[in-house]
């Protein structure tokens, strides 16, 4: 058991050391900006104080590695800085404190957990129909249900997300009034309302993740399938199913779990698209208004946030696979 | 409740298909007796499905858009079968069998590349308008009838400021695809060039090159280049242009981690072949290694990567431009016009031509990922040689 501590602990430091890195690139794409953000929100006709004094209040005067590393020790301290959008700059040049509705955090936290009760929703409904798809399609393979499976992921796969948002609002929203087509969710909702809002970008993200999650569960599946003992199963007389279900899967197990962990990580960038079309008030959301108005410190903590899940989930995937492997678990 | 007709459903579907598989039975036909429950299970429901589709297609007035998917289905795969017996008839020996062992999904893919690509090169030839040519007439409706608010000059109407959009469509066939086509060449250039460098002198620069890669790959692209687009956007300023080309230089760049990833991969296998060592016991420069050596060898992986990662440039450029930071107007595109029109969508039970025009320019975008995909998928298929 000593050496499965020791690989996770290491894969654990090389996460971190990696998230670090990241954080570094991260700072230092932003810090490429021409001017600063003093000169560019009070325009061109600024008097210098102004300028200086918004320079001073957001500690932009001080050396880049200095900037880089209280920012550092802020963000670790839940402390994400100063909405430049939202920050009274009248309160700035005055008194130096910001109120609370400015801070990153304040307004990055509530819609944090719209994007995870999002991505839960999504997970709850396409991890177990992906499963059951990915092994009907192994146990079934090259029948016309394969094929027909085949395509169907194949084009979901390659059409952008909001093609697929858009059918989807389309039959279920316009043609059916069955579900709302914009996702407006605000604090103190009831669960129940909360979800049917929610169940359109789900679906969305749903469909994407499936088809991944499907053609490579059922891939992990096949390869198995050509190891002798699945033949010995077969041979004894074992029906198809049991073969597959008690015999072929418990192998197939890492594989699987790595590919969930994996496609929960792709999940992140799905997101940004579907929350967009559906006006879905989550984390991707925030990031592309504040892309568009320039937000340097939103949009320095949203992808650092996006950054920090994606290297987890992959982390994850890496334990998981060398965990539920006992080949990995016990190298050489 | 729901619940309730879904349970009472899926019971249902079982007897049918219980009483489908006791019906064979009776013909003492083998396939009947040795078939499980849950094949035949499938059966009944492809039976159903097949006849509610055939219900809703003839009996169900208002299901316009179905009609319209079965027909555009049915005419790809019609048109995808005439190619392919042109294929095995006209051209030369090699091309003609290739087309022998073809499956209908490559040969549609094929066809439907090679439509894209006539429509982008010959865009200002097809096209009846410019694409930034601004007419009198705003939001003409789609369709070409005078009496609900159409003209037949302009077929699929005009947008908000009386731009033709069937022109803007086919326009976005040569910026939106040639874009993602220049974008994705940089990549390769880049990568490949960087990776085969790695792969041949090692050593430092190898360490080196794969750290920043690791890193870079370590950030969702999609936020990468979001993030980069952010920068752009406050170097070019006023000059929106300037930022359709940063934008290619950012996704290149980014897209270029995994080109190299693969080129590296592919090329240490090759360099520690025994035709490259004495290639270099020859004296042979690191040129003639790269490109005549290396690069003849790695041709097929690399490919079949152009294809996929064709895709993913594409989505993401379409996605940027969904986003409103990707192509800049005046430049028509397709994920800008998404956005665009997409409060269309609402009209559909009026006007459903009207509501389709979002997802003609959405799925321009999809049709032409499948079609890259079911090429790159049987030419993986043939070049593995996998059977199963």
């Amino acid at each position: 058991m000593g050496s499965v501590t020791r690989i996770v602990l290491q894969r654990l430091a090389l996460g971190l050391l990696t998230l670090f890195v990241v954080s570094i690139v991260i700072f230092t794409a932003v810090n490429l900006l021409p001017g600063d953000f003093a000169q560019a929100i009070l325009g061109q006709g600024a008097t210098e104080e102004a300028v200086n004094a918004i320079r001073r209040d957001l500690g932009l005067d001080q050396p880049p590695v200095q900037r880089y590393l209280e920012w550092l020790g802020d963000a670790l301290q839940g402390d994400l800085g100063t909405s430049f959008a939202q920050a009274n700059f009248a309160n700035f040049v005055g008194s130096g404190t910001v109120s609370e509705l400015a801070s990153v955090t304040s307004q990055i936290a509530p819609r944090f957990a719209n994007t995870m009760f999002l991505a839960g929703v999504t997970a709850a409904i396409a991890v177990p129909l992906s499963l059951t798809l990915g092994i009907l399609a192994a146990l079934y393979r090259n029948s016309v249900f394969d094929k027909l499976a085949n395509i169907t992921t194949l084009t979901s796969i390659s059409s952008p997300e909001f093609f697929l948002a858009y059918i989807l609002i389309l039959f279920l929203a316009v043609l059916n009034p069955w579900l709302p087509s914009l996702s407006n969710i605000y604090a103190g909702m009831g669960f129940g309302e909360r979800l049917e809002k929610t169940l359109l970008p789900a679906l969305t993200l749903t469909l994407v993740v499936t088809a991944h999650m499907m053609r490579m569960t059922r891939a992990a599946i096949i390869n198995l399938l050509a190891s002798p003992y699945i033949e010995m199963a077969r041979l004894k007389g074992l029906s198809p199913m049991r073969v597959i279900v008690r015999h072929a899967l418990p192998n197939a197990l890492a594989p699987i779990i790595n590919v969930i962990a994996l496609n929960l990580a792709y999940l992140i960038t799905g997101v940004v698209v579907v929350e967009v079309v559906f006006v879905y008030p989550g984390i991707g959301q925030l990031f592309v208004d504040s892309v568009k108005i320039r937000d340097i410190p939103m949009v320095q903590a949203c992808c650092l946030i996006f950054a920090a899940a994606y290297i987890l989930l992959n982390l994850l995937a890496d334990i998981l696979s060398i965990v539920s492997n006992p080949r990995l678990r016990h190298p050489k | 409740m729901t619940l309730l007709w879904i349970i009472g459903g899926i019971v249902a579907l079982v007897a049918l298909g219980w009483v489908f598989r006791a019906a064979g039975r009776t013909t003492g036909n083998a396939t009947f007796r040795d078939m499980d429950l849950s094949t035949a299970f499938g059966y009944a429901v492809a039976l159903v499905a097949v006849v509610a589709g055939i219900y809703t297609y003839f009996l169900v007035e208002t299901a316009v858009f179905f009609r319209w998917a079965v027909q555009g289905f049915i005419i790809a795969a019609v048109a995808a079968f005439l190619f392919r017996l042109l294929g095995r008839h006209v051209g030369p020996d090699s091309t003609r069998k290739l087309f022998r062992a073809m499956p209908l999904t490559a040969s549609f893919g094929i066809l439907t590349i090679l439509i894209y690509a006539i429509l982008a090169i010959f865009a200002g030839l097809i096209a009846p308008h410019g694409q930034a040519e601004v007419f009198g007439t705003v939001n003409v409706l789609p369709g070409g009838d005078p009496a609900v608010g159409g003209d037949p000059a302009f077929p699929l109407g005009t947008d908000q400021i009386g731009r033709d959009l069937l022109s803007r469509l086919i326009y976005g066939a040569q910026n939106t695809v040639g874009i993602a086509f220049a974008t994705t060449l940089l990549a390769f250039l880049l990568g490949g060039s960087m990776g085969f460098l790695a792969a041949t002198l090692g050593g430092w620069l190898d360490n080196l090159l794969s750290r920043i890669v690791d890193v870079l790959m370590a950030i969702p692209s999609l936020i990468f280049a979001l993030l980069l687009m952010t920068i752009a956007s406050a170097w070019a300023g006023s000059h929106k242009e300037l930022l359709t080309v940063y934008m290619v230089i950012i996704i290149a760049v980014i897209d270029s981690t995994r080109v190299y990833r693969l080129a590296r991969a592919v090329g240490s296998n090759i360099v520690v072949m025994d035709y490259i060592e004495a290639a270099k016991l020859r004296g042979e420069g690191l040129g003639y290694l790269i490109f005549k050596e290396i690069l003849p060898n790695a041709t097929a992986p690399l490919l079949a990567e152009f294809g996929l990662r064709f895709c993913f440039v594409f989505l993401t450029i379409a996605s940027l431009s969904f986003l409103g930071v990707g192509i800049q107007p005046p430049l028509a595109d397709w994920g800008t016009m998404v956005r665009d029109l997409s409060q269309f969508i609402n009209f559909a039970a009026f006007s459903p031509l009207t509501a389709a025009l979002p997802l003609m320019a959405a799925g321009a975008i999809a049709l032409l990922t499948v079609a890259v995909n079911f090429v790159v998928d049987w030419m993986l298929h043939k070049s593995s040689g996998l059977k199963e």
